[in-house]
C-alpha cells in the first residue's frame, strides 16, 4: 500500500476504510503514524440530527485536495499524506473524512494532519446539508476561501463598469 | 462581440437557482463581476446572489476583476463546510 503513489488524496461517494487510508501512509523510518477522522455526529447546536448529505464541486475538490495535501507533505518533510473525503448521504458515525500522515517524529505527524483538516475547512469546495430528527434540513453554515469574493485591487475600478448586457 | 460562460451553482446557490448550471452570453471583455451584475438584473430569484460571492473561473478560485473568455466554467461557491 505505502508503495502507492503519495501524497494520496481522493474525493468520492465510496464509503471510507479508515485503516486502508492508513496503510497508505508509514515507513521504516517514521516513529509517528496518526490517523485523524471526521465523523458525521447525532447533534448540532443541541439539536438532534439523523444523517448529513455532502455535496462537492468534485471536479475542483480532487484538485485542491491535491493540493493540500503536497502543502502538507512539504510541511512534514516526507511524502507520507493520504487523505480520503467522502460525499453523498452519510448517517450518523459514518467517517465523512480521513486523514493519515506519517513522519519520524510525532510534532510533525500531528502539525501536518491539523494542516490538512482545517484548509479543508477553509477551502474544500464541499457542501453539507443537515437532516434534522423533526424533518427539516438545512446547509451547514461554512467559510469564505480566500483569494475570491472580492476584487483583486481592494478600492480599486472595477474592470469593466460597463453592464453587460444581455441573456442567454 | 459576445461570449458564453456557463455558470454553475451549487448547494445553497443550486437550491436557490432551481439549476445545477446555465449558459449566460456577456458582451467581450467581461469580468467575473459583470457576470455576477447580469445575473442579479434578471431578477428573482437570482437577485438574491451575493454581489460579491465566492466563485472559482475554471476550477481555480478568482476574483471578481477576474476577466471571461468563451466558455469559461464560473462557479458560484457558497461558503465552503467540508470535514
Amino acid at each position: 500500500m505505502s508503495a502507492a503513489r503519495l501524497p494520496y488524496s481522493a474525493v468520492g461517494e465510496d464509503p471510507i476504510d479508515p485503516a486502508a487510508v492508513l496503510a497508505r501512509v508509514g515507513h521504516d523510518a517514521d516513529g509517528a503514524a496518526i490517523l485523524f477522522l471526521g465523523v458525521v455526529r447525532d447533534h448540532a447546536d443541541g439539536r438532534p440530527v439523523d444523517g448529513m448529505r455532502y455535496d462537492a464541486y468534485r471536479e475542483m475538490a480532487e484538485g485542491v485536495l491535491g493540493e493540500i495535501a503536497r502543502e502538507a507533505a512539504a510541511r512534514l518533510g516526507t511524502d507520507r499524506v493520504a487523505v480520503v473525503h467522502r460525499t453523498g448521504e452519510l448517517a450518523v458515525g459514518e467517517v465523512s473524512v480521513a486523514i493519515a500522515v506519517s513522519s519520524p517524529h510525532r510534532a510533525e505527524a500531528f502539525d501536518a494532519s491539523r494542516y490538512v483538516i482545517e484548509e479543508i475547512k477553509k477551502r474544500l469546495p464541499v457542501w453539507k446539508k443537515e437532516h434534522y430528527a423533526d424533518g427539516q434540513a438545512a446547509w451547514v453554515e461554512g467559510e469564505v476561501p480566500p483569494g475570491t469574493a472580492r476584487t483583486r485591487r481592494a478600492g480599486g475600478p472595477r474592470a469593466s463598469e460597463a453592464d453587460a448586457g444581455v441573456t442567454t | 462581440m459576445s461570449i458564453s460562460v456557463n455558470a454553475l451553482f451549487f448547494a445553497a446557490y443550486r437550491d436557490l437557482v432551481g439549476s445545477g448550471s446555465l449558459a449566460v452570453e456577456l458582451d467581450e471583455g467581461a469580468t467575473v463581476a459583470d457576470l455576477v451584475r447580469t445575473l442579479r438584473g434578471r431578477g428573482a430569484p437570482f437577485d438574491a446572489l451575493p454581489e460579491e460571492p465566492a466563485v472559482a473561473v475554471n476550477r481555480t478560485y478568482a476574483f471578481l476583476d477576474e476577466p471571461l473568455g468563451a466558455d469559461d466554467e464560473v462557479a458560484f461557491i457558497p461558503p465552503v463546510a467540508g470535514g
